[in-house]
């Protein structure tokens, strides 16, 4: 069984949502990234999303574009994100890592070296913002053969016919992206995250993810009322960014905002 | 490339905006639903006698095509070679060929019922372009620009103000066209129900590169009929500028049929493509997968764009539309280099000998024109596109030569 779908089964016999936090691998440096891993497990964390940097990020937001700044900044690359999944897995052999990023890095590196480099350093899944499923084909043949599963990004854009189309594929989780904007936005409306939830559910069984816009233990707790995973991103670049020379108080702050974010869910 | 694909040249894209392994639709989940609906949309009006008869009446009236095909005699004559005929782009109304598109865009957007124009914009003139069209439809304008472009293009920045644009200086990574796109995605992604995104080259996710180069094949169609009219017969040899590269397929594109005209895309070369300061893609970069679509890009060893150098704003892009990257891999299409240097000398001897002043985009096509002249008989005939006027880059020579103005 996948780490993901262990992940998933044992939440849900708890009757637990799983708490997803994101931030980009080497910010604001690279020798601070694993630690802050086990950290974030430790607060509660169920899988962790790392971000590969990427210098044209064009699905985020002001937060999470200068985090790939700072990333970028010590040259932080794929090679390198992968070599800190394989040093976390030295201590944790069981928390799901999801990598997010965009196609450019992953296509340098070439698909088929990419997908078993990721598969031996420990990657559960990726989410690669501009690859849709027409595009990804060759990709997900290799990310399959090895065993590593394929996220897509569901939006408030999608028509039934395409929820349907990508569900089909869908393998791990699928992720909503919960609001038309990029990362970081603040326009969050839970009455349509739920409503478009569960028209997702009608189409697939495999757990729904819900990101963008969740910034505190309320909103988390709103939407994992209805989601089987609750992305937090911006919220925690944030408390990053607002303390960049002091990776305890990174720790520190960003373990507080989920250890709050877990005890709301689980209210 | 098997030579299959590249028999027909009028093939591509194929129905998934692919040019052979370049183009596509790399987007986020949230635009896949506005670039279908775009498409649809624009395979509608492709097919609408009256959207393309508003279209060509605007050409006619409001832009004041056709562009002249100008022989340029006195400059043939001094490089003692092939002779040049410029492509008067730089007499359309906003001074480049960049309204031929914004036009369609414009008449696209109103058709879909859109209020909001977004553009991006490298030297200013896509963005002057979005706004004019934007004021006379009566629709609201944002277009973004990058800082280091808003200094360097300040008689642009204030045209677009007056227009009603407002300009938003982009500052996040190299401050430059390439991040203004981004921006101008962003804005696009968060407001998808009213925006029409109006793209100004032929880049961009599928069905932007298609229907741009639509949009600009009058140049390559008048210059077709023109140089029949004036020398008859085809060139033989084609120059464009090519940042994105709009002005470029929009001449080439009528003429890849006929294998006897050579075509010469011309990029920026900044201090030289052996150097690191430079923007041609094509001629010292490799595949990858940039703003929606893949193509030639300058791009590090891990995939992280890099920053460009040129001295005009309009080819200081990274990457460059997928069609002439596929053009390229074909052969059909040579794709080479002139430095800054070399275009600003172009720039003088056009502007001394035959009383024109080019844009510094221009200039590199100019540069490579004359360069190819010389190597060529005399009663060899090229076409140079002159994409645009050269006013707004008064200050930035002024700048270079010392001189205040």
């Amino acid at each position: 069984m996948s780490r993901l779908h262990a992940c998933f089964e044992a939440l849900k016999a708890a009757n637990k949502t799983a708490l997803v936090p994101f931030v980009t691998a080497g910010d604001p440096h690279p020798s601070i990234t694993v630690n802050l891993m086990h950290d974030m497990v430790k607060a509660g964390a169920s899988v962790l999303e790392l971000g590969v940097p990427f210098s044209d990020p064009m699905a985020e937001g002001p937060v999470i574009q200068l985090a790939c700044e700072r990333a970028l900044k010590h040259n932080v690359s794929l090679t390198d994100v992968l070599d800190m999944v394989k040093a976390f897995r030295t201590q944790d052999a069981q928390t799901p890592i999801v990598l997010m990023g965009y196609t450019n890095p992953v296509e340098v590196m070439g698909y088929k070296k990419f997908a078993s480099a990721a598969a031996d350093a420990g990657v559960d899944g990726l989410i690669l913002v501009d690859l849709p499923p027409e595009e990804g084909a060759e990709l997900i043949s290799q990310l399959k053969a090895n065993e590593i599963d394929m996220i897509y990004l569901l939006a408030p854009t999608s028509t039934d016919e395409r929820i349907a189309f990508i569900c089909e594929q869908a393998s791990g989780f699928v992720y909503y992206v919960s609001l038309k904007g990029v990362t970081g936005s603040a326009n969050l409306d839970v009455g349509s995250v739920i409503e478009k939830v569960n028209q997702i559910r009608t189409h697939t069984a495999i757990p729904v993810g819900v990101g963008f816009g969740i910034r505190d233990a309320q909103s988390a707790a709103q939407v994992a009322a209805v989601a089987d995973a609750v992305v937090v991103g911006s919220a925690i670049v944030n408390r990053i960014a607002e303390n960049v020379g002091d990776p305890e108080k990174i720790s520190q702050q960003v373990c507080e905002l989920l250890v709050s974010m877990r005890k709301a869910m689980d209210k | 490339m098997s030579e299959d694909i590249c028999k027909d040249y009028y093939s591509m894209p194929d129905e998934r905006g692919h040019f052979g392994i370049y183009g596509g639709k790399f987007v986020a989940e949230t635009l896949m639903g506005p670039i279908e609906e775009l498409r649809e949309a624009y395979e509608k009006v492709k097919k609408d006698k009256a959207f393309q008869a508003a279209f060509d009446k605007d050409l006619a009236d409001y832009v004041g095509r056709p562009s002249p095909l100008y022989h340029a005699e006195r400059w043939s004559r001094e490089l003692g070679g092939a002779q040049i005929y410029l492509k008067r782009e730089d007499l359309n109304h906003t001074g480049a060929h960049k309204i031929n598109n914004t036009i369609g865009q414009g008449l696209l957007a109103k058709y879909m019922g859109k209020t909001r124009i977004i553009a991006e914009t490298g030297a200013g003139q896509h963005g002057v372009a979005s706004a004019t069209v934007a004021a006379r439809f009566g629709m609201e304008c944002i277009v973004y620009m990058g800082e280091e472009d808003v200094k360097r293009q300040a008689p642009n920045v204030y045209r677009m103000k007056l227009l009603g644009a407002k300009v938003v200086p982009v500052t996040s990574g190299s401050r430059t066209l390439k991040d203004a796109l981004n921006e101008a995605m962003r804005d696009w992604v968060t407001n998808i129900d009213n925006t029409f995104y109006i793209i100004g080259t032929v880049a961009g996710p599928h069905p932007y590169p298609a229907m741009v180069r639509d949009f600009q094949t009058v140049i390559g169609r008048e210059a077709k009929r023109q140089i029949l009219e004036q020398a008859g017969r085809l060139p033989d040899a084609l120059v464009a500028c090519v940042g994105g590269g709009s002005n470029a397929i929009g001449l080439f594109h009528p003429f890849l049929a006929d294998e006897d005209v050579k075509i010469y895309g011309v990029e920026g070369g900044g201090d030289g493509i052996d150097t690191e300061k430079h923007a041609a893609p094509l001629c010292a970069g490799t595949p990858g997968v940039l703003h929606g679509n893949r193509t030639y890009l300058m791009e590090d060893k891990n995939g992280q764009i890099i920053e460009t150098h040129c001295i005009s704003a309009g080819l200081d892009y990274p990457g460059v539309g997928p069609e002439h990257a596929w053009l390229k891999d074909c052969g059909r299409a040579n794709y080479v280099a002139i430095t800054d240097k070399e275009a600003l000398a172009a720039f003088h001897e056009v502007t001394l000998t035959e009383g024109i002043i080019p844009a510094l985009e221009s200039s590199h096509a100019l540069a490579y024109g004359a360069k190819l002249a010389k190597t060529m008989d005399k009663d060899k005939i090229i076409i140079i596109n002159l994409s645009g006027r050269g006013d707004k880059d008064i200050n930035t020579i002024a700048e270079i030569e010392g001189i205040e103005l």
